[in-house]
């Protein structure tokens, strides 16, 4: 028992370490040391730097140390939805709420902000299915980059952000709110 | 019997703990502070490169993701969501496929400016960096297609 406290302290403190020092600091490494780009490389006098385009957003403390969602509902970035001619685009805003979730609080999944950057077919119906709560979802899969993981952990915000998915505490007024996991 | 009170927490020592690892944990955290390192989601594409003597490409999901949203490039370019996990090469992209929907110097750069893309570090594996799925589950892949 004792162990078990003492690691959770560790993660606790592993944590907001971590934060707190994302927080103090919001700065991008340049691309020639950025360990990705070949310092030789000619591209680097013309490519744009990633402080130059990111220190202008709303800032957030994990990944790009971007809050993207706010950088694109506050108009600071204006993303194209197509290049295509003939291209529908779909918006929804429907909450999903996930209910198998341990002892962490329940995961709502907002279509709204999905919508907003990804098309339908990106998740439907290969990664998971149209009706609610009908695709097993765990964290296993998730951190070996299957279903959420997909894109959270990869570009979406990290794994690390918990508390962003699992938001509603069990048998709260928030919960109360969904008819049927589904919440429109 | 509220469950809450059946504990009398000894606060001082775990404090005292807490703190202390706090204090180790940060030091540790700063003085291993990660200067270095691509912006997360930076993706190496090194299908074909190395073989072809060409630098790896680096893809920038931060700056294609001010401009473009997901969809465009996941839906209609038809790119999947895995590193690499599109055969592309030069004949496609001149073709107007993958990256050839946009870099077609009309919308953005054409492919006569190679080193633009072309401009990882030799012999970087085929990754989405900074991946929390590459750091907690499994390194980049080492097979490259040929």
């Amino acid at each position: 028992m004792r162990v078990r406290r003492a690691l959770v302290a560790v993660l606790v403190a592993v944590a907001a370490a971590a934060s707190a020092q994302v927080a103090y600091k919001r700065a991008w490494p340049t691309l020639a040391a950025d360990g990705l780009h070949d310092p030789a490389s000619p591209a680097l006098a013309i490519l744009q730097e990633p402080s130059e385009a990111l220190s202008a957003l709303p800032p957030d403390f994990a990944g790009n140390l971007v809050n993207w969602m706010a950088s694109l509902d506050g108009g600071y970035i204006k993303p194209r939805s197509t290049v295509l001619a003939d291209t529908r685009v779909t918006l929804r805003s429907t909450d999903v709420l996930l209910k198998r979730t341990g002892e962490l609080p329940l995961v709502v999944f907002p279509h709204r902000q999905h919508t907003a950057w990804l098309d339908c077919t990106n998740c439907h119906d290969q990664l998971f299915q149209q009706k609610a709560g009908g695709t097993m979802i765990n964290m296993f899969l998730i951190l070996q980059g299957e279903k959420c993981g997909v894109c959270h952990g990869a570009v979406a915000f990290p794994l690390t952000e918990c508390a962003r998915c699992h938001s509603v505490a069990r048998g709260s007024d928030a919960e109360k709110t969904f008819r049927n996991l589904v919440r429109e | 019997m509220n469950p809450a009170d059946r504990y009398v927490p000894r606060r001082r020592p775990r404090t005292r703990l807490a703190v202390a690892l706090f204090a180790i944990v940060a030091a540790v955290l700063s003085a291993l502070a990660p200067d270095a390192g691509a912006e997360y989601g930076d993706v190496v594409i090194n299908n074909y490169s190395d073989g072809a003597g060409m630098r790896p490409v680096v893809f920038p999901h931060w700056f294609h993701r001010v401009r473009y949203r997901c969809k465009v490039c996941h839906a209609d370019l038809g790119f999947q969501f895995k590193a690499g996990g599109n055969q592309i090469n030069m004949v496609k992209i001149i073709d107007g496929q993958f990256c050839g929907g946009c870099h077609n110097g009309d919308i953005a750069w054409s492919v006569e400016n190679c080193n633009l893309c072309h401009s990882g570090k030799p012999g970087t594996l085929t990754q989405v960096h900074e991946s929390t799925t590459s750091q907690i589950a499994s390194p980049p892949a080492r097979v490259t297609a040929k």
